[in-house]
């Protein structure tokens, strides 16, 4: 079989025995044609989250993901590339930093499973940024905290060990929440199936009752610019 | 000049644990990792975190330390195991504050807790707190989350070539070469704290993540720092058969039973893991291939407790685990020797360095080690290593110039990999799960025989993946070399060392193995 992979500005095309996972090709790729091809990978079972590629312009993890005849194979968006398929995912850290996605004031709760379900999906988030890559909100605004970060600041602001959420919900007002289309490209993305979508809804509920609304919507309200104004 | 306290190595849960505490002390702390933050062993921890809390049945620290020092075949040290398992209760607590989303039981009596706990093997009641069977994963996250928010800085991409000693010969500081830039970088700091994992990666089968190469173990090796019970290497019983991917214990936890092909019973699957990787291993050697049998657990039941095995077993196996038999294979999961340190993590005959987690050998999992106590050694001693470290005199920072000749020439990729795949079978195929004095010897011999001083690799420094490669290969071979003298020595059988020239253990034998660069 054949399978093409974007290296710098070129694609280029490697006929392989056939491989039970994108990962084992590019392990026999790299042993047997061209032991230059960069790339990441770490556990070999979708947890590890550093395998994340493009095949055929949809996130997948290398580890997991089943080649078929033709299958184009390029790096993540949104990251520098560093390498063929190997990009820099060091920002990571500076998005949930800016989130403060963290329990920061902590509060004694005897949980029960109920609790636990609340969090429990988010909490499966394995780092492959397979939903940073795959959000159109990113390729207009280079700030926007993005799918990942917000679903782990929510999944603090979702326990109910955590007293006060305010830090939370008030470092995801700018670049954060209200940037989100809800497209539900992320959701699609997720390899753990969580639905940052989802998530960035609830963090807007959780928004609301801190008194913060969507600045689009009292643009729309308290602008002049459909002639709302002065009209009473 | 430098004024960190504390440089960490290594960024999975023992690291972070240790950063966190730490920072806690009011220190100056850095955390470097050679790759990113979460490509770790930590994530693929599934089973759980051992801590007595009784919250399903009655336990007692007493009886985990009793578990505990039986199933290490008396190797392990009585005080080091009191500690680890009074520490248990602090570790989890200190998960509990900081968010990790445990598995929950519902009327739960306010004065325990409500964090659910499972049997695993060779424990006397359910004493591993999960959440589900990502407790590695929703551990590591969590702390990176809370070392992040404590703004506590990691840096990516830093591989420890050599740790670097001041003229009084204490560590001062570590030499690395950076990935991201292609050059070398030396970190000084008053104390290092190794966090660098195992070697279990060295063996053809392994259920470790890539890179799993042991390089803290290596550079305390060759810096003159001892190393201890090399010749315990665990075998997981349950790996996929092929790809070695992981099925953990939890799977026998909530029920699973193993069968052979004559759907026969052979073994108590929840004995103690030296034992049932032992049987499996005899099933398969005599013919039979063995299977993990859950179709009679509940599917709703295990689709809540276990969701990742099912998923990795239908990704990797094509199998339908709720309704099919799982075919398995041991393979080595976990290094029960590392580098030797004293009761404060101090590293044996290397003053001003200290490890914890995976890389050391703290005195408490001896021959073998129980499921849910890794988890556990990496928070709570993680946590206590950085208090001790902290609590001594820091070391003088000397700053020079350092040389290393990194292994850059016309080299041959080839090489390089084929060279790897040999270390990795001989070791598996001779040090594996048994082993005799002919085979430990071939193994030596071999090894001896490789010539990897001329292999080298070409290109620019900057994303050199093979440079990395050949820089963990090099340490493999210290530690497979080492492995092996341990192993040679040792002419007992004891826990996860079985010797089939020396099947019982020896009363001779009852004590640590331990060596240095020099015996070798």
């Amino acid at each position: 079989m054949e399978i093409n992979i974007k290296r710098e500005n070129t694609t280029q095309s490697f006929n392989i025995e056939r491989a039970s996972t994108l990962l084992e090709a590019l392990y026999s790729i790299k042993t047997k044609q061209d032991s230059t091809l960069t790339f990441d990978s770490g556990c070999k079972s979708g947890i590890c989250g550093c395998c994340s590629v493009l095949v055929n312009g949809k996130e997948k993890l290398a580890c997991t993901h089943k080649l078929e005849d033709n299958d184009t194979i390029e790096p993540l968006r949104h990251y520098k590339v560093k390498k063929d398929l190997l990009v820099d995912k060091s920002a990571q850290l500076s998005l949930i930093k800016q989130t403060n996605a963290a329990l920061a004031n902590y509060k004694q709760e005897l949980l029960t499973t109920k609790d636990e379900n609340l969090t429990k999906i988010q909490t499966d988030c394995i780092l492959c940024s397979s939903c940073y890559s795959a959000c159109p909100v990113i390729d207009v605004n280079s700030n926007f905290l993005g799918p990942f970060a917000l679903t782990r600041a929510y999944r603090y602001t979702a326990d109910k060990r955590e007293e006060n959420p305010k830090d939370i919900i008030d470092s995801i007002q700018t670049n954060g929440v209200w940037d989100c289309t809800l497209c539900g490209e992320c959701t699609l993305a997720c390899p753990m199936g969580i639905d940052p979508k989802g998530d960035i809804v609830q963090l807007r509920n959780q928004s609301a009752k801190f008194g913060y609304m969507d600045p689009n919507f009292s643009n729309i309200g308290f602008g002049d610019g459909f002639g709302f104004n002065g009209g009473f | 000049m430098s004024n960190l306290d504390l440089l960490i190595i290594g960024s999975g849960i023992s690291g972070l644990s240790a950063a966190i505490s730490a920072k806690e002390e009011g220190a100056d702390v850095l955390v470097v990792t050679k790759s990113v933050p979460t490509k770790n062993n930590s994530v693929m921890a599934q089973g759980g975190i051992n801590a007595a809390l009784g919250n399903i049945k009655s336990d007692s620290t007493k009886l985990h330390a009793k578990d505990t020092l039986k199933s290490s075949h008396d190797l392990a040290n009585a005080n080091m195991v009191e500690l680890l398992c009074n520490e248990a209760i602090n570790a989890i607590e200190f998960l509990e504050k900081i968010g990790v989303s445990f598995s929950r039981i519902d009327n739960a009596c306010s004065t325990k807790g409500s964090i659910a706990q499972r049997k695993l093997g060779g424990a006397s009641a359910p004493r591993a707190c999960y959440a589900q069977d990502y407790t590695g994963l929703k551990i590591m996250h969590t702390l990176l989350d809370f070392a992040i928010s404590s703004n506590i800085e990691i840096k990516d991409g830093l591989f420890l070539l050599e740790l670097i000693k001041n003229s009084c010969s204490e560590v001062c500081g570590g030499l690395f070469f950076n990935f991201n830039s292609g050059k070398l970088e030396s970190i000084y700091a008053k104390r290092v704290l190794l966090a660098t994992g195992g070697y279990g990666g060295i063996y053809a089968k392994n259920t470790n993540s890539y890179g799993s190469s042991g390089d803290g173990l290596a550079a305390v090796f060759r810096a003159g720092g001892v190393l201890s019970n090399m010749e315990f290497v665990q075998f997981h019983p349950t790996t996929l058969k092929g790809s070695n991917i992981l099925i953990s214990e939890s799977a026998r936890g909530e029920g699973g039973y193993l069968v052979n092909c004559k759907n026969e019973r052979f073994v108590d699957e929840l004995a103690p893991r030296d034992v049932v990787a032992k049987a499996v291993f005899e099933q398969i050697s005599s013919g039979n291939s063995v299977y993990l049998d859950l179709r009679h657990i509940d599917e709703q039941h295990l689709k809540e407790a276990m969701p990742q095995e099912l998923k990795v077993i239908k990704t990797y196996a094509n199998v339908d685990a709720t309704k099919e038999l799982v075919e398995i294979e041991p393979a080595v999961h976990y290094s029960m020797g590392g580098i030797s340190v004293n009761s404060n993590f101090a590293v044996k005959s290397l003053a001003g360095c200290f490890a914890v987690g995976e890389c050391s050998d703290a005195s408490v999992h001896g021959a073998n080690r129980l499921g849910g106590n890794s988890l556990l050694e990496a928070v709570a001693f993680g946590r206590l290593s950085a208090k001790k470290a902290l609590s001594v005199a820091p070391n003088a920072i000397e700053q020079k110039e350092q040389k290393y000749n990194l292994p850059v020439g016309s080299g041959n990729y080839n090489e390089l990999s084929n060279t790897k795949k040999e270390v990795a079978e001989i070791l598996n195929k001779n040090v594996g799960l048994l082993r005799d004095e002919q085979s430990l010897k071939e193994a030596q011999d071999s090894l001896n025989r490789l010539n990897i001083d001329t292999l080298s690799v070409s290109g620019q420094l900057q994303y050199n993946t093979n440079l990395i490669e050949l820089l963990e290969l090099k340490n493999s071979i210290y530690l497979a070399k080492a492995t092996i003298k341990c192993a040679l020595e040792r002419k007992e059988s004891r826990g996860a060392h079985i010797r089939v020239d020396y099947t019982s253990e020896d009363a001779t034998y009852t004590k640590p193995s331990f060596i240095t660069i020099k015996e070798l």
